[in-house]
């Protein structure tokens, strides 16, 4: 599904990813953790098409076609998705409109019809129930007078309304109640299919106890660290980040590990009956 | 996009933009160019005017050669020679028709590439329409049907004839023949426009338009329109306007009078279209127009909507003067300024009675290298007690060689008004625009979108099919003037 390899980018002639490798197969969840300032929204951003940065070596590959060829509108309608980290208010223009529009764009690219809004609204309402949005909010402009758990429902609503092959969550959890968090991770885990990957960005490790990763890998100082298994989570929940940190800029002692699946599978397995 | 130079292409590009763009060949009889009083009889003859029309267009125009063009707003255009201009310009076609069916098929066909049908069978269910073409008006839709209800919608050539008391009771009431330099100008030479008059206790039964196209090259129009709503009585107005592409510009200098009495409404939208000039300048209408209506009765209320996209450069200040007790005015607006557009525009508002209240919200969006300013007054007299205003006015930028402006000017004569003003400028967010392309949306639909949405609280004050027309037309305006 996604193949990065090798991938350099900076921002403002600031070196802040140095050689990411990461393979993502259809079925999986890979969970990206780090300490602030290590890379992971950027890897996001980039994932989506983001061009405030500047791709300086390095290959990605979304289902076989150059992604860093496509436009961020044109990588949405092959199936990419963010959820955002800072979902931005668009005063003004209507949630339904919004949403409708969204998903429109994205069905002429996958040959499919055009919804008229009595097809779109049903299928609307079913997708919200899922993240217990109320439909209230539908009546607003997009993100507008959204609490931060709204918008973060809004965002995996949308996911759910899109049906993406490639989600990308950027701190989806950040900010988030209990309640709200469990909320998301209902959403995000009925989301999970065979077709579908799944990157979730994360700084601590709280998500996960509500999802299940296959893998998790560490990302410190713009390289993936360390990679594993459900069980690095809970290695950083009590270590913290601070083990990783020598593994940064200009140190030549990190260690790559690269991705054991069998170790992964596991762990999602062991983790499942909390 | 920013290429100087001129490639087939590029003109198709252009064309695509602006799709009115093209002329009507028809042969017209026009008036030499130049501005005597030769030219203001020739007109009035022209027009079979009485006597007492002649001499009020003399004494503007006499007095017109006494005034200066305003400097005063934030424009810039080489000075316009008044002596090169047509002031008069009509298709050639027997006088006195009687019915469409005698009207030249090439007009018929002009409106209808419009999007104005005007023959029976395609005409827009409700909406009646006159049609004026450079100088005069070709035809008037759903006038039977407006007379059994007692209204009348002819065009204003017409009323001077045919209603001679109400045209001259009314004519020049709200805005004086000597009121300012292009008003006084139309008063001396306006050919053409509307005349609507809704009796007592008349709710129009339906939507009243004019359809106003410059055709001609070299040539001035010189609209003037005269609406009277009665005591009790409501109507709804909206005027369109498109012209050719040409590369020299053109002036349309218009005036626009409103009289409400007693609990009248009227609602006055403009959808301005005109030929905005190429992405260099060269070109597009000089839009200069005095637009004041007069809340005379009690509970009164006048509303303007425009949303102006065209022309090279606007000056225009829909206002209202609130004499009545309680009357209202109201004032929404959007203007978009691409390319080497530049607009000044705004209101005014006069408190005079009590009680009044007038609402204010403008929207000005700029792109490319346009200039946008927002220019209002609101006036309390002393004797209008418990006035209130508000006034919204919010700047949408987008790139950075583009400007808005705001001179926002209050007079405050009684101390129990309450006067309320928000300004804000944002900029088109990148943030905004990744949003929604993150989302699968174009580039140009995401920014069209979140324009709209900037502009719906307008939007939503213009009759129902006018803004999806709306919509439309700033989502074409703005292509090509995104990154």
């Amino acid at each position: 599904m996604l193949e990065i390899k090798n991938l350099h980018a900076s921002a403002q002639g600031h070196e802040i990813l140095r050689g990411i490798d990461l393979t993502v197969r259809a079925g999986e969840v890979h969970s990206i953790m780090g300490p602030n300032g290590s890379g992971k929204s950027t890897l996001a951003q980039i994932i989506a098409g983001r061009e405030d940065y500047e791709i300086t070596e390095g290959t990605i590959l979304f289902q076989g076609k150059d992604l860093l060829e496509l436009e961020a509108d044109e990588r949405a309608r092959a199936g990419v998705f963010l959820a955002f980290q800072y979902p931005v208010e668009i005063p003004g223009v209507g949630n339904v409109q919004f949403l409708k529009a969204a998903l429109n764009a994205v069905r002429r690219a996958r040959g499919e019809d055009e919804l008229d809004t009595a097809r779109f609204l049903r299928l609307l309402r079913e997708r919200m129930a899922l993240v217990s949005m109320d439909e209230r909010l539908l009546k607003r402009s997009v993100n507008e007078g959204f609490s931060g758990g709204e918008k973060k429902r809004y965002e995996i609503l949308q996911m759910a309304l899109l049906e993406p092959s490639l989600c990308v969550l950027d701190e989806t959890d950040s900010g988030l109640d209990i309640d709200a968090m469990r909320i998301v991770a209902d959403g995000i885990n009925a989301l999970r299919a065979p077709t579908r990957a799944m990157i979730l960005v994360t700084h601590y490790q709280r998500l996960l106890d509500y999802v299940q990763p296959d893998f998790v890998h560490v990302l410190a100082g713009g390289r993936i660290v360390r990679s594993g298994g459900k069980e690095l989570a809970l290695e950083l929940e009590s270590h913290g980040y601070a083990p990783f940190m020598n593994g940064s800029p200009g140190s030549d002692t990190a260690t790559i590990v690269t991705n054991t699946a069998g170790a992964g599978r596991k762990a999602a397995i062991a983790g499942t009956g909390a | 996009m920013s290429s100087s130079t001129t490639t087939p292409e590029l003109d198709h590009w252009e064309s695509q933009r602006y799709k009115y763009g093209f002329v009507t060949d028809i042969e017209s009889d026009t008036a030499p160019p130049g501005l005597t009083e030769s030219t203001i009889r020739l007109i009035s003859a022209k027009k079979q005017e009485p006597a007492w029309m002649l001499e009020w267009r003399l004494k503007a125009f006499r007095h017109w050669i006494t005034m200066r063009e305003p400097t005063w707003p934030k424009v810039t255009y080489p000075p316009i020679d008044y002596q090169a201009i047509s002031y008069y310009s009509a298709p050639k076609q027997s006088p006195g028709l009687q019915s469409l069916d005698e009207v030249d098929p090439k007009l018929l066909e002009t409106y209808e590439k419009l999007g104005i049908p005007l023959e029976e069978q395609k005409r827009l269910a409700g909406v009646a329409v006159d049609a004026v073409f450079d100088s005069v008006s070709v035809a008037t839709t759903f006038r039977e049907e407006l007379a059994k209800a007692g209204v009348i919608f002819c065009p204003i050539s017409e009323a001077i004839r045919d209603h001679p008391d109400l045209v001259q009771k009314y004519l020049g009431s709200v805005v004086p023949v000597t009121d300012n330099f292009f008003a006084t100008l139309n008063c001396a030479v306006f050919t053409d426009g509307s005349f609507v008059f809704v009796p007592r206790g008349v709710r129009c039964p339906m939507e009243l338009s004019t359809y106003f196209r410059i055709n001609a090259k070299s040539t001035g129009q010189f609209e003037r329109t005269l609406i009277i709503a009665e005591e009790g009585a409501s109507v709804s107005y909206l005027e369109g306007c498109t012209a050719p592409m040409r590369d020299e510009n053109q002036l349309h200098a218009a005036v626009v009078e409103l009289v409400a009495l007693d609990d009248a409404t009227i609602r006055y939208s403009t959808i301005q279209n005109w030929y905005p000039g190429d992405d260099e300048g060269r070109g597009g209408i000089y839009n200069f127009v005095t637009k004041r209506g007069k809340c005379l009765g009690n509970r009164s209320h006048i509303s303007w909507t425009q949303v102006e996209t065209g022309s090279s450069i606007t000056w225009k200040y829909p206002s209202c003067i609130l004499q009545g007790d309680g009357s209202k005015g109201e004032f929404y607006s959007v203007a978009l300024t691409k390319g080497r557009q530049q607009a000044d525009t705004g209101t005014k508002m006069i408190h005079i009675g009590r009680n009044t209240t007038s609402t204010i919200v403008a929207k000005g969006i700029s792109a490319q290298q346009g200039q946008n300013t927002y220019r209002g007054m609101v006036k309390i007299l002393r004797g209008a007690e418990d006035a209130r205003n508000h006034t919204q006015c919010d700047s949408l930028l987008m790139g950075d060689r583009c400007g808005a402006h705001t001179f926002p000017v209050i007079e405050c004569g009684n101390p129990t008004a309450t006067l309320e003003h928000e300004a804000t400028t944002s900029k088109v967010g990148e943030d905004q625009v990744f949003y929604l392309l993150q989302r699968g949306l174009t580039e140009e639909e995401a920014v069209s979108m979140i324009v709209n949405g900037f502009c719906r609280e307008v939007f939503r004050e213009l009759p129902m099919e006018f803004a999806v027309e709306a919509t439309k037309l700033l989502s074409i305006s703005l292509e090509g003037s995104v990154g």
